[in-house]
């Protein structure tokens, strides 16, 4: 095929504007294990290293290697995180799903293809750009085991040419991914210039997006939301790690146990301040955790939801007993096969009461990867102070994605351990019980093994206020009321939320952990598109405070977003507010296991308020089928 | 008379417990007893000893013996996690697990596996009566092909040798005893005391209540009758100063970790405690005549303890002081830059 016949259809060019600058997502497909993250991530440094705010996304199949696998990355000039619903620029490297995803494109896209796939022959109101990929790769890459790794950062070559990127800067990005692997960087050069040159030599601009040197990224990182946590851990002081993998999670441990190799190893003797042990399952996994929080560590997990399940028993002991965990939980969806590497919101109800009897739990929900970093240390100092589970309730996309933040900042305040007995502690209370509530606030003071002080018997729910076993029933309720006040207590020192009141909204958004982005995205389209303004509710812990109610009285209608099918958030929400504050609760749910996306809300929140929505085609991918059925 | 006081100068009374609320004769409180005995005798200071258990009338046990130290009833099955996380907490700590044969050979079958692999330093005993007590005597998975229930139900499933799965799995101390032999079961729990790695201890403890009757295995009389004691254990702590008189290739003499003694004077015939495959062929071997071997099984005193594999800092990770558990500002800075 010559270059002439490449990109120009005959037909009438899209309709769309002449030229997008540092507003637009790139989507490569790949088969999985074909080694295309490098390709990727040298890509997305690029766009960072030009200045351009972006971010990037996998979509990736509960496999080691041969099934389909989509990156995508966004650039925004408006620093936009969140999904975009749209394909704008494809690199089609899988063969298998090259027509699905060229079929669902908007019309006016771009597609760079591997050349024999004919891609050009499937619509006429595109940009095609064949690209030879097998021929590029052989001369620059000798030995034929490594191509089939070497041929994705052709497309990186290609894409550099026709969106802009300066190949030095591009080279630059590639150094610093792969490090000090100076062959594995010779050769991965040399793919990128002769992906350059074919794009020069051949493949004329047609499409209308480019990227711009701007200046909004100094001083920004990248980084997923599990090694944000995973630092943030570390800083907390973290001793005891207990852990067993599972996706969308291992990688927070995975990432700890390097952080933690490099940062915490003791100088003089070469041991280690921590220990971390990859458990039988998640059931020994919270055993450990809770064992060592009772002896006095800090201590965490990181599970999701199927790991959830196994925790509940444990969980509704160290309620009852009061024993500190911290409980990361990255939220993926449902149990078994299918979607585990698909994200969700999909765990709140059940780690809100986890386990049996009348248990109810501190959850706390970063947004951000900054917010993981941060919050991981509030979890440690609240399951501390309240001597309980705390969960951090993070998702796949939050902790597995490529997230573009400022860096973190060095925590400014000591750790807070709680209600530790000491003598001067003793003197004054005079005489210590285990569960007695000596301050109000319904926490008790603890001891610990070894520290010299009282000892106790810890034990499930049949003690009185000074730790003895008893059946009694007035026992047994003064226990729970004093468990009921101390759960108020932590009202009032969870991470409060963050709240815009919009002045003359009628409507607001309450929303939570990952969707934050896409909520921020789509309160900006409603007051640019339809000129409807909203307030925004931000939820950053349970339990729920007065804000809250306070909020809901401001507003008319409150839109509820979630990524679950049954409204999670809202039937918890019911549980505090008033019959008149529950009337104006509507819900907009995302649970396709995809990120949320704005104009997946906007859409929503205008059919719902009486609007003519013009659906737009729902690309096969939407509809969860994406060419991901078989080949287990 | 002046009180009787241990080498750390403390009276019997801390390391006693409350009173048992189990059934008159169960051989449980045997066990407590001797526990208290052992634990005194070798002058442990409570305040240092952990007491961990699962459900059963097994695990209620700890409330009757060493009332000074803390204890944690957790939950069925699941003790052997809970004590690793506190010995990772604090490796300084004494940790004494006890079990039943529900709670270890049904429910929790796979933590104790994973407990004997990793050689953590803990004595973990199973209070071993062959049947649920405490939910009214179902049979346990050790029960034995053709023992018998009151009601007349006979087992026919293959009863699980804690002993030989211990030792399959990396336990470094395995032994059995019998509640009612005080001077083996004393030995054992001293020699326990001065093990670092995993001791486990399975304990023929006849429940009076539910399975002590004609036609059980697990009864006083058929347990009595048909233990087969491998050596005579006795034990010399490092503290005392005894010399054991004993004629050349009649005893075994091991060298515990902290340097006391165990001698085990061999009977009937040469039984070597350090050959794993003997232990395990010993025990296959007095099974299938329907007699428990008892004494010390299997001994490994030389392997590395899980703490010591995880390389961790002599002092308890528990109270490590923030500057050491928190990286300097230079750390940080250093990541960050990576990640830009």
């Amino acid at each position: 095929m010559s270059s002439t016949d490449l990109a120009v259809q005959e037909q009438q060019g899209p309709a769309r504007a002449r030229h997008v600058a540092n507003d637009f997502s790139i989507q490569v497909a790949t088969v999985n294990g074909s080694g295309s993250q490098t390709a990727n991530l040298v890509l997305l440094r690029s766009i960072l290293l030009m200045g351009v705010p972006v971010s990037g996304k996998n979509m990736f199949p509960s496999n080691i290697a041969g099934l389909p696998t989509w990156y995508t990355i966004r650039a925004s000039k408006r620093g936009y995180n969140a999904r975009k619903k749209e394909v704008d620029f494809l690199v089609a490297m899988n063969h298998e799903t090259a027509k699905e995803d060229v079929l669902t494109l908007e019309p006016g896209a771009a597609v760079v293809y591997d050349e024999p796939l004919k891609l050009n022959a499937l619509r006429n109101d595109l940009v095609f750009y064949p690209v030879p990929f097998d021929k590029l790769v052989a001369p620059v890459c000798p030995d034929a085991k490594l191509r089939r790794l070497v041929r994705n950062m052709i497309y990186d070559g290609v894409l550099a040419k026709l969106l802009g990127i300066d190949l030095a800067l591009m080279q630059q990005a590639l150094a610093r991914q792969l490090g000090r692997k100076a062959k594995a960087v010779t050769l991965n050069a040399a793919a990128l210039k002769a992906g350059w040159d074919y794009a020069e030599a051949k493949l004329p601009k047609q499409d209308p997006f480019s990227l711009e040197p701007m200046n909004e990224t100094a001083g920004k990182i990248l980084i997923e939301g599990n090694a944000a946590a995973a630092i943030g851990c570390m800083m907390a002081g973290v001793t005891v790690v207990a852990w067993y993998p599972i996706t969308p999670s291992s990688s927070l441990c995975e990432s700890l146990i390097s952080y933690m190799k490099k940062y915490r190893i003791d100088k003089e003797t070469g041991k280690a301040t921590f220990a971390i042990v990859q458990a039988e399952d998640e059931i020994a996994a919270l055993g450990m955790v809770i064992g060592a929080s009772w002896a006095g560590a800090r201590s965490m997990t990181a599970t999701a939801g199927p790991g959830i399940s196994l925790m509940s028993e444990f969980t509704g002991l160290a309620y009852y007993a009061e024993v500190p965990a911290v409980i990361f939980d990255v939220q993926r969806v449902g149990p078994s096969t299918g979607l585990p590497t698909r994200t969700a919101q999909g765990d709140l109800l059940k780690a809100a009461f986890l386990s049996h009897g009348d248990t109810k739990h501190i959850m706390i929900i970063p947004s951000s990867v900054e917010e993981c970093y941060t919050m991981a240390q509030e979890a440690f100092d609240l399951a501390e102070q309240f001597q309980t589970p705390v969960f951090v309730m993070m998702d796949l996309d939050l902790g597995m994605n490529n997230w573009m933040s400022d860096g973190f900042t060095y925590p400014d305040k000591p750790i807070n351990r709680g209600k530790l007995l000491t003598s001067e502690t003793l003197k004054k209370i005079g005489e210590w019980g285990r569960y007695k509530d000596v301050d109000g606030d319904g926490i008790p003071y603890r001891t610990i093994p070894g520290d010299g002080m009282p000892a106790s018997f810890t034990r499930g729910s049949g003690h009185n206020a000074k730790g003895q076993y008893s059946e009694r029933p007035d026992d047994y309720v003064n226990n729970m009321d004093r468990l009921a006040r101390k759960f108020e207590t932590a009202r009032k020192f969870v991470p409060k939320p963050e709240v815009e009141n919009v002045a003359g909204a009628k409507v607001g958004f309450i929303g939570y952990g990952s969707s934050h982005w896409a909520i921020t995205e789509s309160r900006d389209q409603l007051r640019e598109e339809t000129d409807f303004k909203t307030s925004y509710f931000r939820l950053r812990a349970y339990p729920l405070t007065e804000a809250l109610a306070t909020f809901i009285d401001a507003h008319d209608r409150l839109y509820v977003i979630e990524q679950n099918r049954d409204a999670q958030l809202l039937q918890l929400m019911k549980l505090d507010l008033t019959p008149e504050r529950v009337k104006k609760l509507r819900s907009i749910l995302h649970y396709n296991g995809l990120p949320m996306d704005a104009r997946s809300i906007t859409d929503d929140l205008l059919a719902q308020e009486g609007y003519e929505v013009a659906r737009k085609t729902t690309r096969i991918v939407e509809a969860g089928s994406s060419g991901m059925t078989g080949g287990e | 008379m002046a009180i009787k006081t241990n080498r750390i100068g403390l009276e019997v009374s801390p390391y006693r417990g409350s009173k048992t609320t189990l059934c008159a004769g169960c051989g449980h409180n045997a066990i407590s007893e001797r526990i208290v005995d052992a634990f005194f005798e070798m002058g442990v200071e409570p305040s240092h000893v952990i007491k961990l258990s699962g459900i059963g009338c097994s695990s209620k046990s700890p409330a009757y013996f060493l009332g000074g130290s803390h204890g944690f009833n957790a939950v069925h099955g699941r003790m052997p996690s809970v004590g690793t996380g506190a010995m990772l907490a604090n490796q300084k700590l004494i940790a004494i697990g006890i079990s039943g044969d529900g709670d270890t050979g049904a429910i929790g079958i796979g933590q104790f596996a994973h407990l004997m692999r990793r050689n953590l330093p803990i004595i973990y005993i199973i209070e071993d009566n062959g049947c649920y007590g405490l939910t009214k005597g179902q049979f346990s998975p050790t029960a034995d092909v053709g023992s018998k229930l009151k009601n007349g139900v006979v087992n026919d499933l293959q009863p699980i040798d804690t002993c030989a799965l211990a030792i399959e799995l990396g336990a470094t101390f395995v032994a059995r005893s019998f509640s009612g032999d005080k001077k083996q079961l004393l030995a054992l729990l001293k020699a326990a005391l001065s093990h670092r790695g995993t001791v486990m201890l399975d304990v023929i403890s006849p429940c009076v209540t539910f399975n002590d009757h004609e036609g059980s295995t697990k009864s006083y009389s058929y347990v009595k009758d048909h233990d087969d004691p491998l050596e005579e254990v006795s034990f010399v702590p490092y503290f005392e100063d005894i010399d054991v008189d004993y004629e050349p290739g009649s005893t075994q003499e091991v060298t515990m970790h902290d340097g006391s003694k165990l001698y085990l004077k061999k009977l009937e015939e040469n039984y070597d405690a350090t050959d794993k495959i003997g232990a395990l062929r010993r025990l296959h071997e007095t099974a299938r005549r329907g007699e428990f071997a008892t004494g010390l099984i299997y001994i490994e005193p030389d392997r590395d303890d899980f703490l010591t594999q995880l390389n961790v800092v002599d002092e308890p990770l528990a109270t490590l002081p923030l500057e050491r558990v928190r990286p300097p500002k230079a750390a940080l800075d250093e990541i960050m830059e990576s990640l830009r």
